[in-house]
């Protein structure tokens, strides 16, 4: 690790204004970032965390739309999403284990937009809303690919919002060694339409298979999509499942998620 | 007896200081004075070194000093251990091993300089200013391509990447044939047996000290065999005689093998420290042990069985094809050839056996002894390949196993592949296996699996490994350098309590608990009045180590020696006192008395008179109690069993399930059964890692693909079903006091076929049609076998 200087501002607006300068970093959790930093893959000047401000942490449910501020730990939302929004809930309670849990949050795992992160494909699918200190940007316009977000420089993910669905699932086949999603499908079903985010499957990070999404909302069932194929070209292919084998678990976990809601 | 001696299931003593963090291992040692040393590791896999630029890191802050290879000249290579000789009569290429890259750099992790500094930051720091210039090669990685073409060499000074072509038995060679071409029916299997990464859970670590006031160079390191180091170290590489150096290898975290050789990390710190007159310390990052532990496995074989018309076997021949890595670590030659060809034979007649050998230089991590070494390679080749014939013939693997077995009444049973199974009875492990793991009841469980649409999967596989490693005069016509003898010294205290010294090194096996047991047994006292020392040159008789599941066996074996001699030297003291002669004395839980009279006298009146010779045979006897032994065995031990793995295969996914695992292991007599059904436990468990989880892949560049826990995959809890593991099945060794075979290594040498067969049946007998996949079978790997 290299030397950086650490502060942990209370408010919003000491957060940004440290943040002003050059090569600083926000941290959260820093369940991503610390493990970068030890191995000097990054070299932030300064961190800036998150976690000491109060506005950013908790959960509300309001008008069914489940907002989750930005500094939440997985195990908080996890616990108070139970019997709020189940599926989402479900899906927070499979990442990593119980001390990234207690760690990890969801404006850092938004923000950094792992390719094989799950809380994006929920985001997707729900269409949520993911507030900065600035803007609301749409979850579609939000992730840019592998790594890569709408956010600016020194911009701070404050909040997401999850209109709350009637019924959704997460399915996760894990990766063998990281055990991060190989490919996750978060199936999310609306009165008037029904979303699929998909995760770990595409080089293009994560995406919405919207035939699904169409195939379901006419008929909510997993034969809907049995005469449905995912295309290989764009998925990744590595040590752990070649580029067909991800299209082919696209499939089966949509229909499994389907099932299962 | 007393109630902890042999058979006692005692609670493990060293756990106590392990679970409550009072463990002292070789990263807890801080000397005063102490400087870190950062490794700067090659990032590619072949290059040429122009010039090593260390003129800005040299003046950094805290920098001591910064070495390359020039520093090392007139410094001896990491030595090798065993030497081979081909098939025609050649010794192996053997290639310099340096302890930092010389011109070239031959893998990724290969150190390429050394910074000393006051902190591990600063070394750090100072590393990334060194400049390096390097003339990138083409990468020599696919071990068929590197003996095809020597257009790249990975050594310029070889004739080629062949280290050795090697032939067993070359005599028998001309008979192979002459059954292959008389079989009725021949089976051929093409398998690779995966590459993998020890990950003991305490990386490697070494301190090295030098005393200027005794002129001492001492050296602190994970080992499993600190004399063996002090050796090679010593002699070899740095020239200092052994007196003036001392190995200790304290708590050590896990060795599986890969803790056995001499690093050039440990040989760095040690000459670096007397350079400096400072100690220079070392911790492995777990970065850097995936990149510098020397790997395992990593065989790619072809495999033949013959059969007569009447499914007996009548010949084997193996090609293979064994990765060495880089450099030949420490004892890499003896892996593919000594100790796994002469196990071609597993537990089964066949009469004549051809092993060929090809052993390789690649751009990659040496490679060398892991958990089993050779011997799980033989095992996985035959026991799939006997599954494979068994269904190409549409019969049971279980009749056509039990059919060639050797049978309990043909030991001793020399094998054509020169070892001499000394006991064994295979047909009783496998009605035992069989028995526990409910075959009888598999098919409605099939049933009830296919109801919920899974495939359901039952594989079975014996095994039969040589432990007990290894009578030296053989061993020595077979290449070794070294002896594998072991030694002990029982020292018995004025008051009674025993010290035991021993060679062999415990990292996990429980060797402080067993042996006193051993100890309590023979003298009748508290397993709780001996105390075990053992991981230091300067008070332990030269020993060899542990590894080859050898320490009961050969260790133990040199401690009952050494306990003999104690006990007579102990009667003769007695009969003294007791004025009775000395074969009239007996001694039994704890108390010597006189055959046929009511006199007796307690162990601690015997050893305090030693020490106290006031009424004492001065004139016969020296005072004192303690003795030394040195003990080499006259053969191997041959523990075997069966294992059984039952598995659910997900057809829309790939994915396995292990359900149920069954070890019937005939380990001979055993001292512990709680701590030996933990090595079963634990082996299984690394068994099945290899099987479905672990795999060490480089790319064609020579890159690691699985550097880190993000790539490579370790076995967790969640992974591995319960293990019903039974060793009632004994067949003592016939050739040791203790009458044990040895259990450190059998899991992990039957698992992997065993696994692999289930999944093989689960597939076939649900309308696959599929020979064979190789492992780790991945869920992606089994999915694409099946829609293929
Ligand atoms: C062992 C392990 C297993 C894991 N398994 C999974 C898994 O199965 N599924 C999964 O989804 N994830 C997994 N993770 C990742 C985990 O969810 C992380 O918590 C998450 O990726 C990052 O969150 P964090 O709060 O720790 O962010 P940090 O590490 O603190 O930050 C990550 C990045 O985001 C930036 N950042 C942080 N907060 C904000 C913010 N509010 N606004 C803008 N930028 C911000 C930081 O500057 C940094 O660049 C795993 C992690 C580990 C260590």
């Amino acid at each position: 690790m290299y030397n950086f200087e650490f502060v942990k501002p209370s408010t919003l607006d000491e957060a940004l204004a440290a943040l002003a300068d050059e090569d600083a970093q926000p941290l959260s959790g820093g369940q991503t970032l610390i493990p970068t930093m030890k191995q000097r893959l990054n070299q932030p000047s300064k961190l800036v965390s998150l976690l000491g401000i109060a506005d950013l942490v908790g959960i509300s449910d309001s008008g069914g739309t489940l907002s989750i501020k930005g500094a939440t730990n997985h195990a908080t939302v996890a616990r108070e999403t139970a019997s709020s929004f189940p599926g989402l809930s479900g899906l927070v309670a499979k990442i990593g284990d119980p001390a990234v849990r207690n760690r990890g949050t969801i404006g850092g795992s938004i923000a950094n937009n792992d390719p094989s992160a799950c809380y994006p494909a929920a985001a997707m699918a729900c269409q949520a809303t993911i507030v900065t200190n600035a803007r609301e940007i749409a979850a579609d316009d939000f992730f840019q690919g592998m790594f890569a977000t709408a956010l600016d420089e020194g911009e701070i993910v404050t909040e997401v919002r999850f209109p709350i669905p009637v019924a959704s699932n997460y399915q996760k086949f894990e990766q063998p060694a990281s055990r991060f999603p190989l490919t996750g499908v978060f199936v999310a079903k609306y009165g008037d339409r029904v979303g699929v985010g998909v995760t770990g499957a595409s080089n293009d990070g994560v995406f919405r298979w919207k035939e699904a999404e169409e195939a379901l909302a006419a008929n909510f069932s997993a034969d809907a999509i049995s005469n449905l194929t995912v295309p290989a070209d764009d998925m990744i292919s590595d040590l752990h499942g070649s580029a067909e084998y991800r299209a082919h678990l696209v499939k089966v976990m949509t229909g499994r998620a389907v099932a299962a809601c | 007896m007393p109630k902890d001696g042999i058979g006692a299931s005692t609670k493990r003593r060293e756990d106590i200081r392990f679970l409550t963090g009072t463990g002292r291992y070789t990263d807890d040692i801080n000397l005063a004075k102490q400087l870190h040393v950062h490794f700067l590791r090659a990032d590619v896999a072949h290059a040429t070194i122009n010039g090593i630029d260390t003129s800005a890191a040299d003046s950094m802050p805290g920098v001591a000093r910064i070495f390359t290879a020039k520093d090392f000249d007139g410094v001896g290579g990491l030595p090798c251990g065993w030497q081979v000789t081909d098939k025609h009569g050649q010794p192996m290429q053997e290639p310099k091993h340096p302890i930092l890259a010389e011109g070239k750099i031959r893998h990724v992790g290969e150190i390429v300089a050394a910074v000393v500094a006051d902190t591990v930051e600063q070394a750090r720091d100072a590393a990334e200013a060194i400049e390096l210039d390097l003339t990138e090669l083409p990468a020599v990685i696919d071990m068929k391509k590197a003996v095809a073409d020597a257009s790249v060499k990975v050594h310029d000074d070889l004739t080629s990447n062949l280290c050795y072509d090697w032939g067993f038995v070359e005599e028998n060679k001309a008979a192979v044939e002459d059954a292959f071409a008389k079989a009725a029916h021949v089976t051929t299997l093409e398998l690779k047996n995966n590459r993998l990464v020890a990950n003991p859970m305490e990386p490697r670590v070494a301190v090295g000290d030098f005393t200027a006031h005794d002129g001492m160079s001492t050296l602190y390191t994970t080992s499993q065999n600190p004399h063996v180091i002090r050796l090679l170290m010593g002699a070899f590489v740095l020239g200092i005689p052994e007196h003036k150096l001392r190995v200790v290898a304290p708590d050590v975290g896990g060795g599986f093998g890969t803790k056995i050789f001499h690093y050039a990390e440990e040989a760095f710190c040690t000459f670096a420290a007397k350079q400096l007159k400072r100690p220079v310390k070392w911790t492995s990052t777990r970065s850097e042990a995936f990149m510098s532990d020397a790997h395992g496995r990593d065989h790619v074989t072809k495999i033949e069985l013959a059969l007569d018309a009447d499914n007996n076997f009548t010949a084997i021949r193996t090609e293979t094809y064994a990765n060495m890595g880089a450099y030949l670590s420490t004892f890499a030659p003896s892996v593919p050839t000594w100790l796994h060809g002469t196990l071609m034979a597993g537990n089964y007649r066949t009469p004549v056996i051809y092993v060929n050998v090809k052993a390789v230089f690649t751009n990659t991590v040496p490679v060398d002894a892991y958990r089993g070494a050779g011997r799980p390679e033989a095992t996985y080749q035959l026991e799939r390949l006997i599954d494979q014939a068994a269904r190409e013939l549409k019969v049971s693997p279980v009749d056509l196993r039990r059919q060639n077995f050797i049978k309990p009444d043909q030991f001793p049973y020399a094998t054509p592949v020169a070892v001499e199974y000394d006991t064994g009875n295979y047909d009783a492990t496998l009605d035992k296996a069989l028995d526990l793991a409910d075959a009888a009841g598999f098919e409605a469980r099939a049933a009830d699996s296919k109801s919920r649409g899974k495939l359901r999967g039952f594989g079975v596989a014996n095994y039969i490994e040589a432990c007990g490693i290894a009578p030296s005069n053989l061993v020595g016509q077979l290449g070794a350098r070294a002896g594998l003898y072991e030694s002990a010294t029982v020292r018995v205290n004025a008051t009674g309590g025993i010290v035991v010294m021993t060679g062999s090194h415990s990292h996990g096996q429980g060797h402080e608990t067993t042996f006193p047991q051993v100890i309590a047994d023979m003298i009748g006292i508290g397993a709780d009045q001996v105390e075990i020392v053992h991981g230091d040159t300067a008070n332990t008789p030269m020993g060899m180590g542990t590894y080859g599941s050898r320490s009961l066996a050969v260790g133990g074996s040199a401690m009952v020696r050494a306990a003999e001699k104690v006990i007579n030297k102990a009667k003769k003291i007695a009969a003294h006192i007791m004025e009775a002669s000395d074969s009239d004395i007996e001694l039994k839980d704890g108390q010597f008395t006189v055959a046929g009279t009511d006199k007796s006298l307690a162990w601690g009146d015997v050893t305090l008179a030693a020490y106290v010779p006031h009424n004492y045979p001065l004139e016969d006897l020296e005072p004192g109690l303690e003795e030394t032994a040195f003990y080499d065995p006259s053969n191997f031990t041959y523990p075997a069993g069966t294992y059984i793995c039952e598995v659910e295969v997900d057809p829309d996914t790939g994915k396995i399930d292990v359900l149920n695992f069954t070890a019937a292991d005939d380990f001979g007599n055993v001292v512990n059964p709680m701590i030996v059904e933990g090595q079963v436990h634990g082996g299984v468990g690394q068994g099945i890692g290899q099987a479905m989880l672990e795999n060490c892949a480089y790319d064609e560049d020579g890159q690691l693909l699985s550097a880190s826990y993000m790539d490579y995959a370790m076995p967790r809890a969640a992974d591995l079903p319960m293990i019903t593991v039974d060793h009632s099945c004994q067949t003592p060794c016939t050739h040791n006091p203790l009458g044990v075979k040895g259990c450190g290594e059998a899991g992990a040498i039957g698992s992997p076929p065993a696994l692999v067969n289930a999944v093989l049946d689960a597939l076939n007998r649900n309308g696959h049609d599929i020979a064979h996949i190789d492992m780790p079978l991945t869920p992606s790997r089994v999915w694409q076998a099946m829609n293929k």
